[in-house]
């Protein structure tokens, strides 16, 4: 298979504008005629769903959650970014692309970066317009903050609920197009199987999670913005109901899977208090900013915190990194507190947890200082944890966080099925192997805004809605068959083992063998051992109740057996990518100072991988990244 | 400024949503709330002798048909309170079918929970009270003209003075979460004032409780003979 | 610690319900109120009964999915926090917890604890935006909004939809909810064209949808997790009342 980006030719500056100028467009009159669906209601998918509804088309979109505001991008706390240079710092398109591509540690395309970083300004615009209620400064303009170690301020925020309030913007877009029926909303829907035809996407199989009833859904294009899997990793940032099903569905139908092994590490999160835990909780990396992180010297130190002298501490990150110290990257500080932890040097519950410390900092700047910079977070701690951080210090542990993994897609936002459609963190395509702070958000609004709309016509302008297929077309019942036979097998297999303890031990299999480092052994370990927990999933899981009723455990499994398949994958592209690349670090590759060891040579390229059957070593296909307007240099931050 | 059909079924179909019935209520309320005031003003003549308040008694029988016409707007807002505050409660009470097994009360005070019942105890007392003195005239040794009698008199039975002073205690329990009320149902909403609010509504509410009831209490102490 | 818990078990919408009582052992003070969940249905699964359904998602107070009455109070105890944030180390050990669905008649029970709070969203689809068409906007800088106004506008927006107010409210009024957005919006420069035609819209379908009206009590402002203020409701009934004296509710328009 070759795979084609479609990239334009030309500058770099001018290939968006000109794209949109050669796309093929729909005439208005007909855009009502062609069917669009929209799965996933967060800001890729609500945004989505809401513009293609503007534009005329007869869209319909599916959430798993009760309502198109609940999806998970309401969570992101600290901001989106955007090249508007309104801080006079010397920010511009061309320095945001930069970022985003040395951040991706060069494996990003950078045709597609380059246009993020154009659309961006326009996605601000945008939001202010629908009224999101953007921090601001005394003179009514825009307040900017610089975000997760950026030279340039340039992150606008709406306190610590930036993604809240822009999902709530694009769910009120969305809420306008369903008033006046452009577009059909269905909450509580999961969609469980992609239907292909002749290499098109036709549509999709649903399950109503109230009623269990199985439903086809035909439709000239499918998009799918049903964002990341990190709940693969069982405990992760992510909500509960995050899951990978509609993409590894669509992955089994022959789209191509990109780059499964770049998942990214949040390095301040509250560590996990026991076996109960359920997922992790995330606070803002800003805390860095003025926090110290220690761990005692000496393994086994069980002493209080306030108990242990200055001399018995470990500032260990100021000390191996003396200029950035304790704002080293994300995966440098979330590697160096595994580090520490593997010493036997952790604090906390289960010994995983490292002190972040604000005793010098209110020391320094006294307590209301700090209190004003950060009271939501200390107030966040303490309701999670019951410890007052104003008088001992914080416990942090890296989680999963965000993948920048997902369906290949070409510049259009295509992936290799025609007419299917992936946006946002549910595509691989803006972040490389490393995500920069705040441009989830950007990416996923840019992507739902303004570029599938523009895109997708392109594709749709090129098929006739009456080539349509109706949903009792043979392939759609087969497909509605297909649910329902997996469905009454992870109903009948009534076992002894419940679908969380599977989740359980997947997750944990994954976060030692292939979380924040990675080595040979540890992923060929994983590489045998998924196979048969996978096999003893579908033998002895105990699923109760009924397919045609509300049933929770039932949704949890189905999500939980698609896991299973897609660890196998995660562990295939860490196995493969036999170099250190920003998220992606593999311990036989790292230079003298323990930073990522890039090997340009041989892996410069996406790693596209084709499925060939459970158990079966799926076939990778290359698309080779060409840097034209960067120079590819190693990071260094010592 | 004339009214048109438009405009008053405008006004019908908006007294008719729940915000609206909310609005009549407080609008009828507070016509209510300055008769209370003005009727205890009145009242508490009653300190100054007899000369005072018959004189006073004589000066609103004189004004004739401005008198009724204060009756006729303060007979309007009963009715429309009682109607609208029914209405309101049993689309309320329709909201919410099923209860709770548990429930607890955190901002709520036993005054607004109440409404429904001191409302109604107050429309009772109210007719009581006006067949008494005004419509039937039933009050021991009756005169005409000498209302300060009249009062003396009635206060200095223990039944008529205790049944008075429960009902002005029930009035000034609605009045204590309607005041407050009704200057929030009709917006007055800046957080500026929340603190005003919330401490003003209460301490209205205990103020014309209390002059109502000095009343009563000064004829059986014997200060006001 | 040892608790025991009672929980609202209700089949289907149209089944009858009632309460059953779980005892739990060895409840960890560090336990969330849905991990004890988590954990009594893995022992109900395990002893081959039905578990208990109930919504949640993003287990850190903003996705507005959770949440249910325990003993009494919307959310429980603790003040300013969802049902997922809140943590067993409040209740003592020997507590006896009743867990209970958000009652009213516009939140139909789906099951057990779970609700239908598709409502609130349908209030949202009467009016609760800004027609503002994809790529119409002007630079984000050409409106400048004070600081304060922007603040305050943050404060209403931050309601994350739980449907708190509406449970705990005696009349099950969606007034908090509904102000909240036409606060928020009508609190921002670009909220104003449509502020009148929004409040008409948003109340009106409010009424249509079954929430009772507005006594004043206070309760939802007590038990929402994001502390929105009553305020805001004053300020709404003041644009609904001018909204009804110079418009009459038009359907909503194409942008």
């Amino acid at each position: 298979m070759e795979l084609n980006a479609k990239i334009p030719a030309g500058p770099m500056e001018t290939k968006w504008e000109k794209h949109q100028f050669n796309v093929k467009l729909v005439n208005p009159a007909n855009r009502r005629k062609y069917k669009v669906i929209v799965v996933g209601s967060g800001l890729a998918g609500g945004s989505a769903a809401a513009t293609l509804g503007q534009l005329g088309y007869d869209v319909s979109c599916f959430c798993y959650q009760d309502s198109a505001r609940r999806a998970h991008s309401i969570a992101a706390q600290g901001g989106i970014n955007a090249a508007k240079n309104y801080q006079n710092d010397n920010d511009s398109v061309f320095r945001l692309f930069h970022d985003t591509i040395k951040g991706g540690d060069f494996r990003s395309r950078e045709a597609n970066v380059y246009r993020l970083a154009q659309v961006s300004a326009a996605v601000i615009d945008q939001c202010v317009a629908l009224g999101v209620p953007f921090a601001r400064e005394y003179g009514g303009c825009l307040a900017n903050r610089s975000f997760g170690g950026a030279q340039v301020s340039r992150t606008f925020y709406a306190r610590g609920q930036t993604g809240q309030q822009l999902l709530l913007g694009a769910y009120s877009a969305l809420s306008v197009q369903v008033a006046l029926g452009q577009v059909k909303m269905y909450p509580r829907h999961e969609m469980l199987e992609l239907v292909v035809t002749d290499g098109h996407a036709r549509g999709i199989v649903v399950r109503n999670m109230v009623t269990g009833e199985i439903t086809s859904h035909a439709a000239d294009a499918v998009v799918l913005g049903t964002g990341g899997y990190s709940n693969a990793y069982c405990l992760s940032t992510n909500a509960k109901g995050c899951n990978a099903t509609a993409i590894w569905r669509a992955h089994r139908k022959g789209a191509l899977f990109a780059n499964p092994c770049f998942t990214q590490i949040h390095p301040t999160c509250i560590p996990a208090a026991g076996e109960h835990q359920s997922k992790l909780t995330l606070m803002s990396e800003s805390l860095r900013n003025d926090g110290r992180i220690w761990v005692p010297k000496q393994a086994g130190d069980r002493r209080n915190a306030w108990d242990i002298p200055e001399s018995d501490r470990d500032y260990y990150l100021e000390r191996k990194y003396p200029s950035y110290g304790n704002l080293a990257p994300r995966d440098i500080s979330s590697r160096a507190a595994k580090q520490v932890c593997d010493e036997g040097r952790g604090v906390g519950p289960g010994g995983r947890g490292v002190y972040l410390d604000f005793a010098e900092a209110i020391g320094r700047l006294g307590e209301s200082v700090i209190r004003e910079r950060y009271g939501n977070l200390f107030e966040m701690y303490e309701q999670i944890t019951g410890e007052n951080s104003y008088k001992q210090p914080m416990r942090i542990y890296p989680a999963m966080h965000y993948v920048m993994g997902g369906l290949w897609v070409d510049y259009n936002l295509m992936s290799n099925i025609d007419g299917l459609y992936v946006i946002g963190e549910a595509n691989f395509s803006d972040h490389g192997a490393n995500r920069l702070g705040a441009s989830a958000l950007m990416q996923g609004l840019a992507d739902g805004y303004f570029i599938l709309p523009c895109t997708i016509g392109d594709y749709l302008a090129r098929v006739s809605p009456s080539d349509r297929l109706k949903t009792d077309h043979a392939a759609f019942r087969q497909a509605e068959q297909d649910v329902k036979d997996r469905t009454s097998r992870l109903l009948s297999a009534d076992g002894t083992r419940t679908v969380d303890s599977f989740h359980r031990e997947l997750g944990a299999l994954l976060w030692n063998n292939c979380g924040m480092e990675r080595n040979e052994k540890g992923l060929r370990e994983a590489m045998a051992k998924i196979p048969l927990l996978r096999e003893e999933f579908w033998r002895n899981v105990k699923v109760p109740g009924s397919a045609a009723d509300f049933n929770q455990s039932l949704e949890k499994a189905g999500r939980v057996a698609d896991f299973m398949e897609l660890a196998e994958l995660i562990v295939y592209d860490a196995l493969d990518r036999d170099e250190s690349c920003g998220a992606h670090f593999r311990e036989e590759h790292q230079t003298a100072d323990g930073e990522a060891a890039r090997d340009d040579a041989r892996f410069s390229f996406v790693s596209a991988w084709e499925f060939k059957g459970i158990g079966q070593r799926p076939a990778l296909h290359k698309e080779p990244l060409v840097f034209e307007y960067l120079q590819l240099t190693q990071r260094s931050y010592k | 400024m004339q009214l048109t059909v438009k405009d008053m079924t405008r006004i019908f179909s908006f007294s008719r949503t729940n915000v609206g019935s909310k609005v009549v209520l407080a609008a009828t309320g507070a016509v209510i709330f300055l008769f209370l005031i003005g009727h205890m003003l009145g009242n508490l003549q009653i300190f100054e002798g007899p000369e005072r308040l018959n004189a006073y008694a004589a000066l609103l029988k004189s004004t004739g048909k401005l008198l009724w016409g204060a009756r006729i707007m303060l007979l309007v807002a009963v009715t429309l309170h009682i109607v609208t505050a029914a209405k309101v409660t049993l689309a309320n009470w329709r909201a919410r079918p099923v209860g709770y097994t548990c429930k607890k009360n955190i901002e709520t005070s036993y005054a607004a929970r109440t409404m429904i019942i001191t409302g109604p105890l107050v429309f009772l007392y109210v007719a009581y009270h006006l067949m008494m003195f005004t419509l039937l005239k039933t009050g021991p040794e009756y005169s005409e003209t000498d209302v300060y009698a009249n009062v003396v008199a009635a206060f200095k039975m223990p039944v008529i003075s205790g049944v008075y002073i429960v009902a002005m205690l029930i009035l000034g329990a609605h009045l204590y979460h309607g005041i407050w009320s009704m200057l929030q149902t009709v917006g007055i909403g800046n957080s500026r004032y929340r603190r005003l609010r919330r401490t003003v509504a209460p301490a209205v509410a205990i103020v014309i409780a209390a002059g109502y009831i000095a009343i009563p209490v000064a004829v059986l102490a014997g200060i006001v003979k | 610690m040892k608790l025991t818990l009672k929980i609202w078990r209700q089949d289907g919408p149209s089944q009858k319900g009632g309460l059953a009582a779980y005892p739990m052992d060895d409840v960890s003070p560090d336990m969330s109120f849905l991990e004890v969940m988590d954990m009594l249905n893995e022992q109900l699964i395990a002893r081959g009964e039905r578990p208990i359904a109930f919504d949640h998602d993003c287990r850190e107070g903003i996705c507005g999915s959770c949440g249910f009455m325990i003993s009494g109070e919307a959310h429980g105890p603790v003040k300013l926090t969802t049902t997922c944030q809140l943590f067993m180390r409040h209740f003592r050990d020997g507590d006896t917890i009743i867990a209970e669905p958000f009652r009213s008649r516009a939140f139909p029970i789906i099951k057990d604890l779970v609700v239908d709070r598709s409502a609130l969203d349908k209030i949202v689809q009467a009016g609760g935006f800004i027609s503002a068409r994809t790529g119409s906007a002007p630079d984000a800088n050409a409106m400048l909004i004070p600081k304060d106004k922007a603040d305050r506008a943050m404060d209403a927006a931050a309601c994350i939809g739980c449907g708190a107010c509406v449970a705990v409210c005696p009349n099950g009024s969606a007034m908090l909810f509904t102000a909240a957005k036409i606060g928020h919006l009508g609190l921002l420069p670009q909220g104003q064209p449509e502020r009148r035609q929004r409040a008409l819209r948003m109340v009106n379908k409010m009424d249509e949808l079954g929430f009772g009206a507005c006594s004043n009590h206070g309760e939802c402002e007590a038990v929402c997790p994001k502390g929105i203020s009553i305020d805001f409701i004053a300020c709404m009934n003041r644009d609904y009342m001018r909204a009804s004296a110079t418009e009459t509710m038009e359907p909503v328009k194409r942008v």
